[in-house]
């Protein structure tokens, strides 16, 4: 028999890698293999498909039908049924939460409903470790485009009319970047792909790189014909093994077919590119400390001006830009920028790639166009709250952000919208909170972040975000004052105002987030010495009460610290200087006799 | 590996990849392609609904019609299979009973290439679930 009827493409990120894609893929090799279905079924390995909450996914086309959880014992059955019967395995299909329905097609699922895939255009779609497949779906036909018929003029026009800005945190416009380190005149400038990806919980660029690393290879070397570069340089954190790996296959493929190197595509253009490992600092993914750490210097940020763009890695004008950003830039080349600048909003074009993490039902990765509603992104594509419970806040930019609350959930999500609500885009990071989160210890978290990640150059960052901690630790203890609130305020505002690089003028944000926005939970903590969320342990007792307890002593002997007496079939007290709340007696106690005060 | 040298030997080298992820492509968008689906439940099985899928990918591929073959659970007209809904771009999708590998050719001839109705239609009461 002839023609491959299938194909069976099985996820190959970070996530669903963890969870044994690689045999499962070996696993169907095999078993397509043995069946001698080789000329019929063909299984990919693809970059991932966002749904990393349900992996290991493996989706069957032409039909479309999306496995979850795929397990190495499901291999089989997804053979022999879908294959060789042509029936769907339909315990292994997404069931719909609300309706309990199985949905076979991912086209119809609600997390894939509204999304649009720039960005990740080929993640979960083509091989990343095969450059012809990349080439199939128009690859380094933008490269070729401006290389031949565009002149850098002409295509940094192409960039600005799109109205795409850096994805990598503060949305500065992409074109006139461009324009500006090709208007430095020098005898060597640099195209830096930024892909340190500091923000904890976020994997947009992880993804974009492990999925599709050549739209990165390909829109730095136009950015290196726009601005007059000839080198690239991508920085990457070496706790990305996977992204490294697969982007060093790209280079390799790359070269051998003569997309990288010199003379491309007989136009006499030179470009090749270069991998530069970090070490996962923070503050390494901002632009200046990041060239520090590729001069071999210590990572520390240095005043701005001068910009990269004009004194950047080894004093030559570089370029830096975001792995998404760049992701953006061949599309945009090949559609053109009307075809770009009609998605999204007046000042924010295009899509955004989040990462959807916390108290959600669907944690995965996401492309939305801008200007889609918090709303939206949350009931809809992120299924709602998890164990239906409140929603109490959204945490967008990272440490550098702030909480976005149920006010916001209408507003549509865009640069300039994020900052009015007093968040910020950041680089894509979207963690969820719900009822039982607290949101002075959530700042705290945040805080603590920064705190170690400070590079400590300049003291308001260094010393003030430490008193900031203090505090706030003070008020989770319940020792916290009226004062506080204030100091906690006017502390932010200097450091704020007086940090030298972006890490110390955002990292405030988190508090005075949290306290414009939920400044009754903080006098609770503070005057009441309560936390109603049940979050902070020091505010925090365990009680029994004397209506229920029975006396027979299960909790008293579940206790690691001994803090609970009480006689055999006499009601039990828990001595409150000893317990460390940790609510063993409260998941042991069988009468319901143990509550939270 | 022979280096590219020119654009045109690039969009050349496209051209004979696309190929090679065509099926994901089309089906990737498939409504603005041909869609043939094949009843594949225990009943269009048992009938030779299989053998049917089959020869629609063969037949297609050997014309050159772009057109994405998928299966689908059973449609309900159990009496009459196997059954095939064809939908072309733009047009309600039809459903055609009693199709064996014979009337395959037949239904691409007439219906797919020239629009002709063929004996077997059945009328359709459902409104398709893919529509949701
Ligand atoms: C503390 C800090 C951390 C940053 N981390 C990243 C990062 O991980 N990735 C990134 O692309 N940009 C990061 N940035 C922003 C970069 O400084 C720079 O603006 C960006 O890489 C420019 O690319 P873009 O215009 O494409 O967004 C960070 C900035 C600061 C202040
Ligand atoms: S603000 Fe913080 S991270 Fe930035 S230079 Fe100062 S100490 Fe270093």
């Amino acid at each position: 028999m002839g023609k491959i009827k299938y194909h069976m493409l099985v996820c190959g990120g970070t996530g669903c890698h963890a969870s044994q894609s690689d045999q499962i893929l070996k696993k169907f090799e095999t078993l397509i293999h043995d069946r001698g279905l080789e000329n019929e079924v063909q299984v990919i390995k693809t970059g991932c498909f966002g749904f990393c909450e349900k992996g290991p996914i493996v989706k069957m086309m032409p039909d479309n039908t999306f496995y979850t959880k795929v397990k190495l014992d499901d291999c089989e059955e997804i053979l022999e049924e879908h294959i060789i019967k042509g029936r769907k395995v339909t315990r292994l299909l997404y069931e719909n939460p609300e309706t309990g329905e199985h949905v076979s097609d991912s086209k119809h699922m609600e997390f894939y409903k509204k999304q649009i895939r720039i960005a990740l255009r080929n993640c979960g779609f083509i091989n990343p470790e095969n450059i012809e497949e990349y080439i199939a779906r128009d690859g380094y036909q933008a490269l070729g485009k401006v290389l031949t018929e565009l002149s850098p003029e002409a295509t940094i026009e192409i960039m600005k009319k799109s109205g795409l800005r850096g994805r990598g945190g503060g949305g500065f416009p992409t074109g006139l970047k461009w324009e500006i380190t090709r208007a430095v005149k020098s005898d060597q400038k640099y195209v830096v792909c930024n892909a340190d990806e500091g923000d904890p919980g976020a994997f947009m660029d992880r993804s974009v790189l492990e999925g599709d690393p050549h739209s990165v290879l390909e829109a730095m070397a136009i950015n290196g014909y726009c601005t007059g570069a000839d080198k690239g340089l991508v920085y990457i954190r070496a706790e990305y093994p996977l992204a490294v790996e697969r982007l060093k296959i790209a280079m390799k493929q790359a070269r051998e077919y003569g997309l990288l190197g010199k003379n491309i595509l007989g136009t006499g253009f030179n470009f090749d590119v270069e991998i530069r490992y970090g070490a996962g600092a923070f503050v390494c993914g901002e632009e200046t400390a990041l060239i520090h750490s590729m001069e071999g210097l210590r990572g520390e940020p240095t005043v701005k001006p001068p910009f990269p763009s004009e004194s950047g890695y080894l004093g030559k004008p570089t370029n830096v830009n975001n792995v998404e950003t760049y992701a953006n830039v061949p599309v945009i080349i090949n559609k053109g920028a009307d075809w770009f600048a009609k998605i999204g909003t007046e000042r924010s074009k295009g899509t955004k790639v989040f990462a959807l993490a916390g108290k959600i039902n669907n944690v995965g990765l996401i492309e939305v166009p801008m200007g889609i509603t918090l709303r939206e992104v949350i009931y809809e594509i992120g299924g709602g709250i998890k164990n239906d419970k409140e929603f109490k806040a959204v945490q967008t930019g990272g440490p550098s952000g702030g909480m976005l609350t149920v006010k916001d959930l209408d507003t549509p999500i865009d640069y300039d919208n994020l900052i009015a609500a007093g968040s910020m885009m950041g680089s894509g990071g979207m963690i969820v909170m719900d009822e039982n989160d607290c949101m002075v210890a959530m700042a705290k978290f945040y805080l603590q972040f920064t705190v170690e990640e400070s590079c400590g150059k300049c003291s308001p960052c260094r010393i003030g975000n430490k008193r900031l901690y203090e505090m706030l630790e003070k008020i989770t203890q319940g020792n916290g004052t009226p004062e506080d609130l204030d100091k906690l305020r006017n502390l932010s505002q200097v450091i704020k105002d007086t940090s030298l690089c972006g890490l110390g003028q955002s990292s405030p944000n988190p508090v005075l987030s949290s306290l414009n926005n939920f400044y009754d939970e903080y006098m609770e903590h503070v005057n009441l010495k309560k936390c109603r969320a049940g979050k902070c342990k020091s505010l925090m007792q365990y009680i029994i009460n004397a209506e229920n307890c029975i006396g027979c002593t299960l909790c008293a002997r579940n206790c690691p610290v001994n803090a609970i007496t009480g006689e055999r079939k006499q009601v039990h007290l828990i001595d409150q200087e000893k317990c460390i709340k940790c609510g063993a007696c409260m998941e042991k106690c069988k009468f319901n006799a143990i509550y939270i005060k | 590996m022979e280096k590219i040298k020119t654009l045109a030997d690039l969009k050349k080298m496209q051209e004979n990849l696309r190929a090679k992820i065509d099926l994901r492509e089309k089906s990737a968008q498939p409504e603005t392609h041909i869609q043939v689906k094949v009843a594949m439940a225990t009943c269009g099985i048992a009938s030779g609904a299989k053998e049917v899928m089959e020869a629609f990918v063969e037949e297609f591929s050997k014309r050159n019609i772009d057109a994405v073959v998928t299966q689908t659970g059973c449609m309900g007209y159990c009496y009459a299979e196997p059954t095939v809904e064809i939908t072309k771009p733009g047009q309600d999708p039809i459903t055609f009973g009693y199709v064996d590998v014979k009337k395959v050719s037949k239904l691409i001839d007439k219906y797919i290439l020239n629009n002709e109705l063929v004996d077997g239609i059945i009328p359709v009461n459902y409104q398709s679930i893919d529509k949701h």
